[in-house]
């Protein structure tokens, strides 16, 4: 694909690439941390919006908040574009660089510096990952809520540069919510503290703004994050439905009777057939559309709970009520729900979206969204966060053939409109990058995006943080 | 002069008047919190008083949206005929600073004002999702939306929940909101000592069965004894359940009574509110944020030098400090505890002298503070909301 424009590359920064990485391994402790090798770029030309590709000059992987600042100060003073990295989950494009930009990379940084149950606070570095946060507060009998699907490989540095949620946000919030504190190094390598153990930070909310701003204001080292006790127990509960309407009015009803679950999760039939293929998960194939609700507390709250969920899926002409019985049956339930990217790419290529709806329109939406899709002769499955409106339609395509590559861009284009028009957002989880950069102005108008990127010139005045992303390019800030 | 728009269009007009003749103004929502902050004066009021009333409220998709003057009142009972409610318990401080008038949906927003429930169901600018505002400039803008992942570009609205006033005019905010739970329950302990207190509701917090608020009143406040407190809420079912399981795990701190309903609800109110430290109204009103587990310690060596009462919320992480206001209000011990524990701390109530001379505000670090004011200027370039509100000169 070739749709989206790039800011052509400086020649003059091109042609000092051999001092710039000269620099650079002064800058840091271990020369190795510096790459600079076309083969080893490879890895970083990239992220999980694959369709694009740019090598960048260099990739450093500073193992210090002391590191990160001399590196960026060096880089904004030489007037080189700097591309932060998480691990590069992002299907937005968030982190692809830019050809004469140097990517410095947050995953050497990966320590849990501090564990805090008394507080249910931990301060660790911000190249950690997901999941190994949660593996890290375990022992105390805590966990962290947030829990993209990508929860093994993507970083909290990502997290916080998208704001990410998970299956699980419907309770716990998304990142932003359990968000505490961040060591922000700032352009001229200045190193600030916001936020931290405290539930709230004097003047304004600086770690609010930070958190969702895709890497422009500056690189997030360190963070403190809430966690959360564990529940004494979790259990889901599969409901199939025989069309989504049914399943969209569940979950509606489910939410306006005061049952908050921690999860549930939509999966249409296009999707429940491609999982249960892969994952053998005991999914209805029949079924048009269904549900994972999973609720959680002592065994008695839970039975309750579901008790209730499943008699107003009755009410709903629900066609295969499955509670799990065992630790094994919910590991079952979940693996083809969290395998769902995985096993559609076995059948096929596909793009994935990320945008928001009111979770009232959701019926409506998944019937235009399949007009779209099918107006452009494609296939389209769905897989998202019912409870919050946060879907991921993956448009199923041949990435071999441009032309319908091609197509696949534009319904995916298409979608995002529509969420945008029935009151929702272009995102959820995983920021405009370079994908939605020019369809900002479907959902602001120019004067706020001139504010945003007012706000974004605060931090950057030059904008050598992440260029090229999040705004139109043709965009003026505001005087 | 006093401006009170009633619409959108009419306030993007008057605001670019204002612009025009350089003439700044307070912002006022209900005025019940006017006292808060340093003293200043305008020639103008920009008041919200008249854009009011319920905009969307869509019970199954938990969201509900308000215009900045509507009472907040107004708000709460259109959503407890639904059964639901705004997760952040917004406090109510016209008892705390003698005021009168209604509190907005505006004025929670623009304080970041939360209650006890922000220990476990997040603050006012964690349930706020949408924003509509007026900047410096008189044009109307928008950010967040009616989704609960809302944001798409920089989160506007973190930075002007808790802003005060002297970023942008607020006529509209969008919220997240939670089923009202169907029972509450208040486990009480009685005659902890501070520190004890503490470490029993940050051990309860971290529980399978976490409180839904985790307060301490010291003897004296509110009361005669010590009161640890602990508030379940839900289903009927499962609150008894816990308040078991808690019991048992907090054996070492003694038995516990149970309150339930009006009893349970009315001693949250109060906390809430601040009510049981009113009184005597001279006295200065501090806020302190820290680390929860810090609280008892903080409030520990600010005694050893300065007499004072003090009423802990947030399982501890918020603590409300109640001293004569002689000797700056004992300003430099209390932000010097404060910050030294890892906290802030914020002048709530204070004469317009003491005000004058200390910064009611916790002032930031230098590089944070240049941060501040390069956003201001960003918002409201001519300086026009609430201008000195927050620090002198700015």
């Amino acid at each position: 694909m070739t749709g989206i424009a790039f800011p052509a590359p400086d020649p003059r920064i091109l042609a000092r690439k051999a001092e710039i990485v000269a620099a650079l391994r002064r800058l840091v402790s271990d020369p190795e941390d510096v790459i600079d090798d076309p083969v080893e770029l490879a890895p970083y030309e990239t992220d999980a919006f694959t369709a694009y590709r740019r090598l960048p000059l260099a990739v450093v992987l500073p193992r210090s908040t002391a590191e990160a600042s001399r590196v960026l100060a060096y880089l904004a003073r030489e007037g080189v574009k700097v591309v932060p990295r998480g691990a590069g989950t992002s299907l937005a494009g968030g982190a692809i660089p830019l050809e004469d930009s140097v990517v410095i990379g947050v995953a050497r940084m990966n320590r849990v510096l501090a564990i805090d149950p008394l507080n249910r606070t931990a301060r660790v570095e911000a190249g950690i990952t997901n999941l190994a946060i949660t593996n890290a507060v375990a022992e105390h009998g805590f966990f962290y809520a947030p829990d993209p699907s990508s929860q093994l490989a993507c970083t909290l540095a990502g997290n916080i540069a998208m704001n990410s949620g998970g299956a699980h946000c419907l309770k716990y919030g998304v990142t932003t919510n359990n968000l505490l504190g961040v060591t922000l190094v700032l352009v001229d390598g200045s190193v600030v503290e916001l936020g931290g153990e405290a539930l709230d930070a004097p003047g304004y909310d600086l770690v609010g703004l930070v958190c969702g701003s895709e890497g422009q204001l500056g690189i997030v080292t360190e963070a403190v994050v809430r966690i959360l006790p564990q529940p004494e127990g979790a259990r889901p509960v599969l409901l199939a439905f025989p069309s989504s309407e049914a399943a969209g009015a569940c979950v509606a009803e489910i939410i306006a009777a005061g049952i908050l679950p921690v999860a549930i999760e939509f999966m249409d039939n296009p999707a429940i057939r491609i999982c249960e293929a892969f994952a053998k998960a005991g999914y209805p194939v029949e079924a048009a559309a269904m549900l994972i609700v999973e609720v959680e507390g002592s065994d008695r709250e839970i039975d309750a709970e579901l008790a209730r969920i499943t008699q107003i899926a009755r009410r709903h002409g629900v066609t295969t009520i499955k509670e799990s019985r065992s630790a094994t049956e919910t590991a079952q339930i979940w693996k083809g729900r969290k395998s769902a990217f995985g096993a559609t790419g076995r059948i096929a290529d596909y793009i994935c979206m990320d945008g928001t709806i009111p979770t009232g329109r959701l019926p409506e939406v998944l019937r235009r969204m399949e007009e779209i899709v099918r107006g452009y002769g494609l296939r389209v499955a769905n897989v998202f966060h019912a409870g919050d409106g946060n879907l991921h339609p993956l448009i199923l395509y041949d990435v071999n053939d441009p032309e319908q590559a091609a197509r696949a861009e534009a319904a995916g284009a298409d979608i995002l409109k529509l969420c945008v028009e029935v009151g929702g957002c272009l995102t959820g989880e995983h920021g405009v990058g370079i994908e939605k950069r020019d369809l900002m102005r479907h959902q602001f108008t120019d004067a706020e995006l001139a504010l945003q990127a007012s706000v974004r010139r605060v931090f950057d005045p030059t904008e050598i943080l992440n260029p090229g992303k999040v705004f139109p390019l043709d965009l003026r800030a505001a005087a | 002069m006093r401006l009170e728009p009633a619409g959108e269009a009419e306030a993007c007009a008057q605001i670019r008047t204002l612009a025009r003749e350089r003439m700044p103004v307070r912002i006022e929502g209900g005025g019940t919190r006017q006292a808060i902050g340093r003293p200043i004066q305008t020639a103008a009021t920009l008041s919200s008083h008249k854009l009011a009333g319920i905009t969307l409220y869509e019970p199954a998709e938990m969201v509900v949206a308000a215009r900045a003057g509507t009472p907040l009142a107004e708000l709460d009972a259109a959503l407890a005929a639904k059964g639901q409610m705004l997760p952040f318990e917004p406090p109510d401080y016209r008892a705390l600073l003698g005021s009168a008038g209604e509190p907005t949906v505006g004025g929670v927003v623009a304080g970041n004002l939360s209650g006890p429930r922000r220990i476990a169901a997040g603050a006012c600018r964690d349930a706020l999702i949408g924003l509509r505002f007026v900047d410096g400039r008189g044009e109307l803008m928008r950010t967040g939306g009616r989704v609960m992942k809302n944001v798409t570009g920089l989160d506007l609205a973190k930075l002007l929940c808790g802003s005060w006033g002297t970023l942008a005019f607020l006529v509209e905010a969008t919220f997240k909101v939670l089923p009202r739970p169907e029972a509450e329950l208040t486990l009480l302990f009685e005659g902890l000592p501070e520190d004890r207190a503490i470490a029993l509701l940050c051990a309860a917090m971290g529980t399978p069965y976490p409180p839904s608020a985790a307060a301490h009143l010291p003897a004296g406040v509110g009361g005669t004894r010590p009161r640890t407190l602990l508030r379940l809420e839900g289903f009927a079912e499962a609150i008894g359940y816990r308040a078991d399981r808690l019991a048992e795990r907090l054996f070492e701190y003694g038995r516990c009574e149970r309150l339930e309903g009006a009893a349970s609800a009315a001693l949250w109110r109060a906390i809430r509110d601040v009510e049981p430290l009113a009184e005597p109204r001279e006295r200065a009103i501090w806020r302190l944020s820290l680390p929860p587990r810090r609280g008892a310690e903080a409030v520990a060596r600010i005694r050893a030098e300065r007499a004072c009462e003090v009423l802990y919320d947030w399982s501890g992480g918020l603590v409300w400090l109640a001293t004569e206001e002689e000797e700056d209000a004992g300003c430099g011990l209390v932000r010097s505890t404060a910050a030294a524990l890892g906290g802030h701390a914020m002048l709530v109530r204070g004469s317009r002298e003491l005000r004058l001379r200390i910064p009611p505000f916790h002032p930031p670090a230098e590089r944070v503070r240049a941060l501040e004011a390069q956003l201001q200027k960003t918002f409201d370039p001519l300086g026009l909301f609430d201008p000195g509100l927050r620090a002198a000169g700015i």
